[in-house]
């Protein structure tokens, strides 16, 4: 069973408060039952408590299925990216180099990449994934686009991001302030901002010279 | 600012978009092969192996029926009636000659081993159906193709590869004419 068309998943970094109970709901999720899929990234620890979570985006042209050799990596019709198939994973870490986003992780002791699901058990029933049932800051929110537009006036949803030559759709929405410039995340131009901290967070989301919200 | 809604981003649709964007006849060969979406994927599912383990232990069991039901047809079928195959007086003590039995049938090898004494076995080697030729003197029936040898009095096996006996074809002298009468089955 698909997940339901209207229900989103909606990451926005800045409403993370880095309290990682994202990190520890996920590894109840019984797709990967004890296995954390959440990193928490701490954008600049010396300057900055801003964190974020990273969870898969389910890209509509998955990276990490595009360069895996024993084709394990298998994106469902609701553009839901599973974790490798046991059966054929062979644990070359090939996804985990290739994803921009950085999102598999190497399950060494089982050799098998386990990834982020969207909680698959729960979402396709209509059900929110783990995390963002339990994200009290709503940085991780799973619901129907109105809903978002209706409590967050001041963002916008945008899924497309660019890495170098690399432009990728994902199925999961970033929210980004409602007055930003781009419609495309340019995250490798970000990377060579030299400014970091709040004030990088400004110029990624909030484009040349304008101020984020 | 406020919103009533957010704009729509290009939503990601039921298959994946390759990196190129191109359609995927104009794909290459191996994305087809490998395709990312599962549901191009040629998984067999649980019910499509129950269902090809079911059917084909259904065919396995309509074969053993099938076979039962021929062996015993072929018993009961194989009373064709008397038929006359050679005059006594027309072959020499040692001699032999073929005929059919029944009618259509593989040849058949019939053998006068003494004065009033014939036996006829199915020519057929039992090993890869070479035709056997008599060996009389030496009281056997030989197979040149792999040197297979058979008792003459019984058809029973006695040397080199073939491992079932030669089926035997009843015979009865009547009137100074021998006659088929009926095939004993080839067994182990």
């Amino acid at each position: 069973m698909p997940v339901p068309e209207t229900l989103e998943f909606f990451v926005d970094p800045g409403r993370c408060i880095g309290c990682q109970s994202c990190i520890q709901a996920c590894a109840e999720c019984d797709t990967h039952k004890g296995q954390s899929m959440i990193q928490l990234d701490y954008l600049d620890r010396g300057r900055s408590t801003q964190t974020l979570p990273v969870i898969c985006m389910h890209c509509d042209s998955p990276t990490c299925a595009e360069v895996c050799p024993s084709d394990a990596i298998k994106r469902a019709e609701d553009g839901v990216v599973q974790t490798a198939r046991k059966p054929r994973c062979i644990a070359c870490n090939n996804c985990v180099l290739a994803c921009p986003f950085g999102v598999p992780k190497m399950n060494t002791r089982m050799n098998l990449m386990m990834k982020c699901d969207m909680c698959y058990d729960r979402t396709s029933v209509g059900l929110k994934p783990m995390c963002a049932s339990v994200c009290p800051s709503q940085a991780l929110a799973f619901g129907t686009r109105q809903e978002i537009a209706k409590n967050r006036p001041n963002s916008k949803a945008a899924n497309t991001f660019r890495f170098g030559a690399q432009t990728i759709r994902t199925k999961v929405n970033v929210l980004v302030p409602a007055n930003a410039a781009p419609e495309l995340i340019d995250v490798t131009a970000a990377m060579y901002e030299p400014t970091i901290g709040h004030d990088m967070l400004e110029s990624v989301f909030g484009g040349k010279g304008e101020a984020g919200a | 600012m406020s919103q009533s809604e957010l704009p729509a981003p290009r939503s990601v649709g039921p298959n994946s978009t390759p990196p190129d964007q191109a359609a995927l006849a104009d794909q290459p060969r191996w994305r087809r092969d490998f395709p990312i979406d599962s549901s191009e994927d040629d998984y067999v599912s649980r019910r499509d192996l129950v269902k090809y383990m079911v059917l084909t232990s259904g065919a396995f069991a309509v074969g053993q029926l099938w076979i039962l039901y021929k062996s015993v047809f072929r018993r009961r079928a194989g009373s064709a009636g008397a038929r006359a195959v050679a005059q006594v007086g027309e072959l020499p003590v040692g001699g032999a000659k073929t005929f059919n039995y029944p009618e259509g049938s593989t040849p058949r090898l019939l053998v006068r081993t003494a004065e009033r004494a014939f036996v006829a076995y199915d020519q057929q080697c039992t090993h890869l159906q070479c035709p056997v030729v008599p060996a009389v003197k030496q009281g056997k029936l030989h197979c040149p193709c792999h040197n297979g040898w058979f008792d003459l009095q019984t058809g029973v096996p006695i040397a080199g590869p073939p491992q079932r006996r030669l089926p035997r074809v009843l015979l009865e002298v009547r009137d100074e004419t021998v006659y088929a009468t009926g095939v004993e089955d080839s067994a182990t």
